[in-house]
């Protein structure tokens, strides 16, 4: 059994209709945790002892968040500044977070598509996540493939739901350890495995 | 005679815990409860008490005197001297037009002029006991009402001296003896030449600031160290004494020296503890002052001429009130307000007991005169809080600053989720905010006159003391989700959240405090949401020093966010170990607390500054490998 840290990050979230309706749809799983940054730190005054416990007590690491300008708001960045700190996550003795796992959880408004070096946005989804991927392996995690939710301003409620569910699924399999590094492996998106995921029995 | 004292302190105090509770309950207020205990144990029921009664009034007057002393304290020359306008105005020409008034009824009525002067003079004394006491109770003190009528007994304290000079030069038969009452009379100052007379009262005054200012610090201080509270309180009540004799001696009030001794004191540290101090033994002797008055009232007498008595006492009840209102006018106190000094206002003070009696040794007035007056002043101050009551319930609904009553609940558009109890300069900040962000606000307030000017502004407001749960049911405390605390007597604040939690106990409290002492005792009763008024500010202040001294503000500000929620731990740690210990002193006590928390600033374990901004380590790391 993994324990599973959502670190959530919106500014507004009510006026967010797709991440209101992911965290409600996982706030109840066993081994979760929801960390509402914005909300626990409204001033960016964040805790860093208190984070670092969070972490130690963790396993897996999703940061969850609007897709901003290619990145996340600012709050997961001063997270990563403050609480990353030299010499406990990284440096020569930076060892507290080794073997752990990390992923983003993001919501934006393009299509896949748009996502391609022909697209729109010139890079891949993954591309414009690198920051977070390599920042997570300097600091002995894994980076898993992001769980991405395109085209938010299109989306219906059943596609919502449908998400959700998706989004509720992976989780639960994340903290059960059922999504192996084999697995996740040969995916660009978490969303790619749901498929095989859902038929299995839980 | 032991016996007989015990016995006799036995029955006051009985008398005292019995009706004044009783009185408080039914909402008569604790004046008209001793006052209602003292007609009890006295001549005319139980006759627990016969004629002494007027000796002990004497003996508690020193209540009186300990009060000034009191609000002398809570009032620092600044504020007094903002206050001269309406001490001069107001006072003066209270008692020059009501002693007018009541001189030509009198003279009218067939007295003769003389006789009629000094009865208009004295008659125009209010009693400080009773109307600061009401006030006080119902916290409305701060009010544009309360200060006026304290400007007028002021005053009024200051007129008994030129006045006691002045009576026997009225004297229309020989004088009968004299006697040094508490408030002046024959003094050793009469052995002096006219002419040094003047010097004398002059010095004793100097000697009274001299030493409130520059010996009773030092003095204090030596007595604190011995670590005996009961020596505090001993030369506390030294100090009240001494300067209510040395008044006594060169003629002046007592009460009007010792409240000058306390202005002087108002700016020292050892204000909060001289106050705590004093007031239990003010408490109790006004408590015995108002039991002696009610004893006091000759029934046998009011028996035998019920209408001339009961006509006197209304006329001049009515006669003051209607001089009082107009003084108001003029003063542009609004209705309201104007009706709340004047009713309070309208009786005859203790200050008329003395007179009376001095008048009537000089042979000034005829003793059937005075016995009858006597009686007329006694019942007058038990109307008093009558009077009041009837204003507040009857009055003043009338005017629009009513209490808020259920009829105009039952008109409410939608239940506002917060109520704010207390709307000056800190409530109203609150509420703006509020409002500025569309929620709905319930305003409590005591202060009639912001209360109509915020009802005139289309804001629902409540007039009356928001400790009181029935009013808080009627401004919605049942439906609502927050009330916020921002009244400023740190006292009505824990009276508050005391009544929030035995009847509103689903309601969050937020609730503003003082300082330190204050967010303690907040603490110890349980509260969870408290907001220092100062920390804040004093820390945006802070930043901006920084800043002008060349820090960057982004850490100038983060280092106040790290300052603030280090004093916040701060203050929980302490909080736990204050209770532990017992001090001699607040001032004393106030030191220490200042040591730990400085001391908790250098430690600071929990002062940690963003090191995942430094390089040190960093640094360090790389410079190792390479």
């Amino acid at each position: 059994m993994a324990r599973v840290l959502i670190q959530f990050a919106h500014p507004v979230l009510s006026k967010s209709r797709v991440h209101a309706a992911l965290i409600r749809h996982c706030s109840s799983l066993n081994n979760v945790t929801v960390n509402d940054l914005y909300e626990r730190y409204p001033d960016l005054y964040i805790d860093v002892d208190r984070e670092q416990r969070l972490l130690l007590n963790h396993d897996i690491i999703v940061l969850q968040h609007p897709f901003y300008w290619y990145s996340s708001p600012a709050i997961i960045k001063q997270w990563f500044d403050l609480v990353l700190e030299h010499n406990w996550a990284y440096g020569s003795q930076g060892r507290a977070l080794v073997g752990k796992k990390m992923m983003n959880v993001i919501s934006c408004g393009g299509s896949r598509e748009a996502y391609s070096a022909t697209g729109f946005n010139r890079y891949t989804i993954n591309q414009l996540l690198y920051p977070f991927d390599q920042t997570a392996v300097r600091c002995n995690m894994s980076y898993l493939p992001p769980f991405v939710i395109h085209q938010t301003h299109r989306i219906t409620d059943e596609q919502l739901l449908a998400y959700s569910e998706e989004f509720r699924l992976m989780i639960s399999a994340l903290a059960d350890e059922r999504i192996t590094p084999e697995a996740y492996g040969q995916v660009q998106y978490m969303n790619d495995l749901l498929a095989d995921l859902s038929r299995q029995p839980i | 005679m032991q016996e007989s004292f015990f016995f006799q302190a036995m029955v006051y105090l009985a008398a005292a815990v019995v009706m004044v509770p009783i009185a408080k309950k039914i909402g008569l207020g604790s004046v008209l409860g001793y006052l209602l205990a003292g007609v009890l144990i006295g001549p005319a029921c139980l006759q627990f008490i016969g004629q002494e009664g007027t000796d002990i009034m004497h003996f508690a007057e020193f209540g009186v005197v300990m009060m000034l002393f009191v609000i002398g304290l809570e009032l620092e020359p600044s504020r007094l001297w903002r206050l001269r306008k309406a001490i001069l105005g107001m006072g003066g020409i209270q008692i020059a037009g009501t002693s007018a008034v009541v001189t030509g009824l009198a003279v009218l009525a067939g007295v003769d002029l003389k006789q009629a002067l000094v009865l208009g003079m004295i008659l125009s004394m209010s009693s400080t006991a009773i109307v600061l006491q009401s006030l006080n109770e119902k916290g409305l003190m701060q009010t544009a009402a309360g200060q006026g009528s304290f400007a007028v007994l002021l005053f009024q304290d200051i007129a008994v001296i030129p006045m006691l000079a002045l009576f026997p030069l009225l004297a229309t038969a020989p004088a009968t003896g004299t006697e040094g009452g508490a408030h002046g009379g024959a003094s050793p100052l009469d052995a002096l030449p006219a002419w040094a007379q003047p010097i004398a009262v002059l010095s004793a005054v100097a000697a009274v600031i001299i030493v409130g200012r520059y010996l009773t610090p030092p003095l204090f201080r030596i007595v604190a160290k011995t670590n005996m509270r009961e020596l505090f309180t001993a030369t506390a009540l030294l100090l009240v004494v001494s300067i209510a004799v040395l008044m006594t001696v060169v003629g002046l009030s007592p009460a009007l020296g010792t409240f000058l001794a306390g202005v002087v004191l108002a700016n020292s540290e050892y204000r909060h503890e001289l106050e705590s101090d004093i007031d239990p033994f003010k408490g109790l002797l006004l408590g015995l002052f108002f039991i002696a008055v009610g004893a006091s009232i000759d029934f046998d007498l009011i028996m035998a001429n019920p209408v001339l008595i009961l006509g006197l006492v209304v006329g001049v009840m009515v006669c003051k009130l209607v001089v009082l209102l107009g003084i108001g006018k003029a003063f542009t106190l609004s209705t309201d307000q104007n009706l709340i000094f004047s009713f309070g206002l309208c009786q005859v003070g203790e200050f008329a007991f003395v007179l009376f009696s001095f008048t009537t040794q000089e042979g000034i007035l005829p003793k059937e005169l005075t016995d009858i007056m006597t009686a007329v002043v006694a019942i007058s101050m038990a109307f008093t809080p009558l009077v009041m009551l009837l204003n507040e319930k009857l009055l003043l609904p009338r005017l629009g600053v009513r209490e808020a009553d259920t009829r105009e609940s039952d008109v409410e558009d939608g239940d506002n989720p917060v109520i704010i109890a207390g709307y000056g300069h800190f409530g109203n900040t609150v509420g703006r905010f509020l409002q500025a962000n569309n929620v709905g606000t319930t305003v409590l307030d005591i202060d009639s006159d912001n209360v109509d000017w915020l009802r005139r502004m289309g804001f629902k407001v409540y007039y009356g003391d928001a400790s009181r749960h029935d009013l808080l049911e009627i401004a919605g405390a049942g439906k609502a989700k927050i009330i916020v605390i921002a009244i400023n007597d740190p006292e009505k604040r824990l009276e508050l959240v005391e009544t929030i939690k035995k009847h509103f106990p689903d309601l969050h409290i937020l609730v503003r405090s003082t300082n330190r002492y204050d967010a303690y005792d907040l603490m110890n009763a349980g509260m969870l949401h408290i907001y220092r008024e100062t920390l804040d500010t004093s820390l945006r202040l802070g930043v901006d020093a920084l800043t002008l001294l060349g820090y960057r503000a982004h850490e100038a500000t983060r280092a106040a966010r790290t300052f603030f929620t280090h004093d916040e731990r701060t203050l929980k740690r302490l909080s736990a170990i204050r209770n532990e210990d017992e001090y001699v002193s607040a001032a004393r006590e106030s030191m220490e607390e200042l040591e730990r928390v400085i001391q908790a600033d250098r430690s600071a374990p929990d002062l940690r500054i963003d090191e995942g901004w430094g390089e040190e380590s960093l640094i360090a790391d790389a410079n190792k490998n390479s």
